[in-house]
């Protein structure tokens, strides 16, 4: 993992010590709201419907045990117990008080942690894959190229006013765990068909109101041009992006209100100049940073007991089915640890679980977790023959639920139980949705499915790009859920379509029901997944059968 | 905005703490709905929104929200945005609702 230099370490002090004055200047009324609020946004501090939140960055994904020590410790001491994980691999902590906050945030600099882009219209904390570094599929760990990007992009003096936020995800892998083509900046490590190491660049992806699935701009960027190739795409943005209207500001529109071409010459064309003018010093930084993450030193053993507990035990066996992913190393698994047990709240740990998670990854994780953007925990390095003990404490934690990539499953945004830009809940239809799959003992039937709830039209649970997507939204008074269908967040992005009027609260869990009982009819075989049978039969029979009961009520 | 009619209260989150707190007649923050002044005209609306906006700097973004007084003299908001503002969050037993 990526270690802080003696300049990290006195970048946070500062800005720990400048916040801690302005909240001051705050309190004792120096400062005004208005004042202090692009401020407090700076550091991570926003205030939402009923009391602040506290949004800490994990860049891609990564945290050692440590750190989320630490963060149990803020959970524990200055907030009520819990932390939020979220679509963009942070943390929220959503009952922090004002004046805590400068302690909290000096406590996390002593774990390298901060709330540094995490909001505001900068470049936001860097995403990635969440198995980065361990997936048997990757061609190569992305995280230095991520942090890398996080060390040019902190602070940027030049892009510290863009006309909105900007968020880059990086990925090592042809399969996409990172929705990168949603993303402002998608970078993806390619190699040419000489072999040479590179980038393909996507720009102008992003959910919110105005979907646009990214598009590339350029297909192979050698990998010393990055730095200054971002800086060349950052410049148009900067440069033409619109200020007139917030709505309008992402590069998306700017993209799609220019074309394609165009921006990729004015790209183009910065690039050339930035050429002339650069030195390469980044290329000894990246080398730095490599070391930092080399793999860990993998230790040796039998893995008897893996095959043996999957032989006699059931619910090991299925946990074993849903929760591991294939490791670089065979003797290795990476296993993800939901945070999606039936009837919580997605991405909701307490800290005695999140102190039970510093405890396995440092027993047997290499003393590595990742956030997935999915808001799951995952242990990347974890040796099968210790796969059974892990399941052991994750079941004495509660953390073993065995139903990753299920319809159980669901991302789902805080919504109007906490956001105050919602318009609707989105946590209670979560619950509901995986309650309701329990009781049926449905969803080891229904498969594979990714179902996404966002309690308003930014998008931060990513409905656009679920295969069912749910969007809560008031109409005449009342929360109102819109279903989208047939999204994909993966490298085959695509955006769902709207089927029709909304359903109540009461009423959207029966139409879920009612969608998927008819997928499950309409599927050639288990293998068929509900995408797969939506591409092959297209929206109309599953619209029908959402559809059906409303219109027999209405006619009754 | 929805637009607000009939009868209101002023209502912000506490500089400090972010609780929701609503302006009593006396010119204090309480965090309870029941204790709010409630107004019944526009012109007193208007003036009492800009007293707090001027001088009251412990609250953060007043504003109006409409809101009945029931009979038995608890005041409920009427958009369920302001109703969840009263209580907490609906999936925890936590916040105001736990007080």
């Amino acid at each position: 993992m990526y270690s802080y230099t003696a300049f990290d370490k006195d970048f946070l002090a500062t800005r720990v010590s400048q916040f801690r004055a302005q909240v001051q200047r705050r309190i004792d009324g120096s400062l005004t709201e208005d004042e202090f609020r692009p401020l407090r946004l700076m550091n991570g501090l926003y205030l939402l419907l009923h009391a602040y939140m506290l949004r800490v960055a994990i860049p891609y994904g990564t945290l050692s045990a440590g750190q989320m020590r630490a963060l149990a410790d803020v959970a524990d001491r200055w907030d009520k117990g819990y932390a939020h994980f979220t679509t963009r691999q942070n943390v929220q902590f959503h009952w922090p008080k004002l004046q805590d906050t400068p302690d909290i945030l000096e406590a996390l600099s002593k774990v390298q942690m901060h709330a540094v882009q995490t909001s505001g219209s900068c470049i936001r904390s860097v995403t990635s894959d969440h198995f980065a570094g361990a997936a048997l599929d990757e061609s190569e760990d992305p995280r230095p190229t991520a942090e890398l990007i996080r060390q040019w992009s902190t602070d940027h003096p030049e892009f510290a006013f863009l006309p909105r936020k900007f968020k880059v995800a990086v990925i090592g892998s042809k399969d996409d765990r990172a929705v990168t083509k949603m993303h402002d900046v998608g970078v993806s490590l390619v190699r040419d068909s000489a072999g040479n190491p590179g980038y393909e660049i996507s720009v102008g992806g992003g959910l919110g109101r105005t979907p646009f699935v990214g598009k590339v701009v350029r297909e192979f960027l050698p990998r010393e041009d990055l730095l200054l190739y971002l800086e060349a795409v950052l410049q148009v943005y900067n440069q033409i992006g619109r200020r007139d209207n917030k709505y309008k500001a992402r590069i998306k529109i700017t993209l799609h209100e220019h074309g394609i071409d165009e921006i990729r010459r004015r790209i183009e064309e910065n690039f050339a100049l930035q050429l002339t003018r650069f030195q390469g010093v980044d290329q000894r930084v990246i080398t730095r940073i490599e070391q930092d993450f080399a793999l860990p030193a993998f230790k040796q053993g039998n893995v008897e007991s893996f095959v043996q507990e999957r032989g006699v035990n059931p619910d090991f066996r299925a946990f074993t089915n849903t929760n591991l992913h294939p490791h670089k190393n065979p003797d290795y698994t990476i296993i993800t640890v939901s945070l999606k047990a039936h009837g919580q709240t997605p991405g909701d740990a307490s800290a005695a679980q999140m102190r039970a998670l510093a405890d396995i990854a440092e027993k047997w994780s290499h003393d590595e977790l990742r956030v997935s953007h999915e808001q799951n925990i995952v242990l990347p390095h974890v040796h099968k023959g210790d796969v059974v003990a892990v399941y052991v404490a994750l079941q004495k934690s509660g953390l073993a639920s065995a139903n990753i990539g299920l319809i159980s499953d669901l991302i789902s945004c805080p919504g109007m139980d906490y956001c105050d830009l919602a318009t609707a809940r989105s946590i209670n239809v979560a619950q509901g949705i995986a309650t309701r799959f329990d009781a049926l003992k449905l969803e080891h039937e229904i498969g594979s499915i990714k179902l996404k709830i966002s309690g308003c039209i930014n998008a931060c649970a990513h409905h656009h790009v679920a295969h069912i997507g749910i969007l809560g939204l008031e109409k005449k008074g009342v929360e109102s859920y819109q279903i989208t269908l047939g999204g994909d967040a993966t490298e085959t992005a695509a955006i769902g379509k709207t089927i029709g009027p909304g359903f109540s609260a009461d009423e959207i869990i029966p139409a879920i029901e009612r969608l998927i009982y008819a997928y499950l009819g309409l599927r050639t075989d288990k293998t068929e997944t509900f995408i797969m049978a939506f591409r092959r039969l297209g929206p109309e029979p599953f619209k029908n059968a959402v559809y059906k009961k409303e219109v027999n009520s209405n006619a009754a | 905005m929805v637009k607000v009619t009939g009868a209101k209260l002023i209502t912000a989150n506490d500089l400090l703490s972010g609780e929701v707190v609503y302006l009593t007649a006396s010119g204090a923050w309480s965090r309870s709905p029941d204790d709010a002044e409630m107004l019944h005209d526009d012109s007193t609306e208007a003036q009492r929104l800009a007293e707090v906006l001027e001088a009251d700097k412990s609250v953060i973004g007043p504003y109006l929200a409409q809101a009945t007084r029931r009979d038995d003299g608890a005041i409920v908001p009427s958009h369920f945005r302001e109703v969840f503002r009263t209580t907490g969050p609906s999936n925890r037993f936590i916040g105001k609702q736990a007080a």
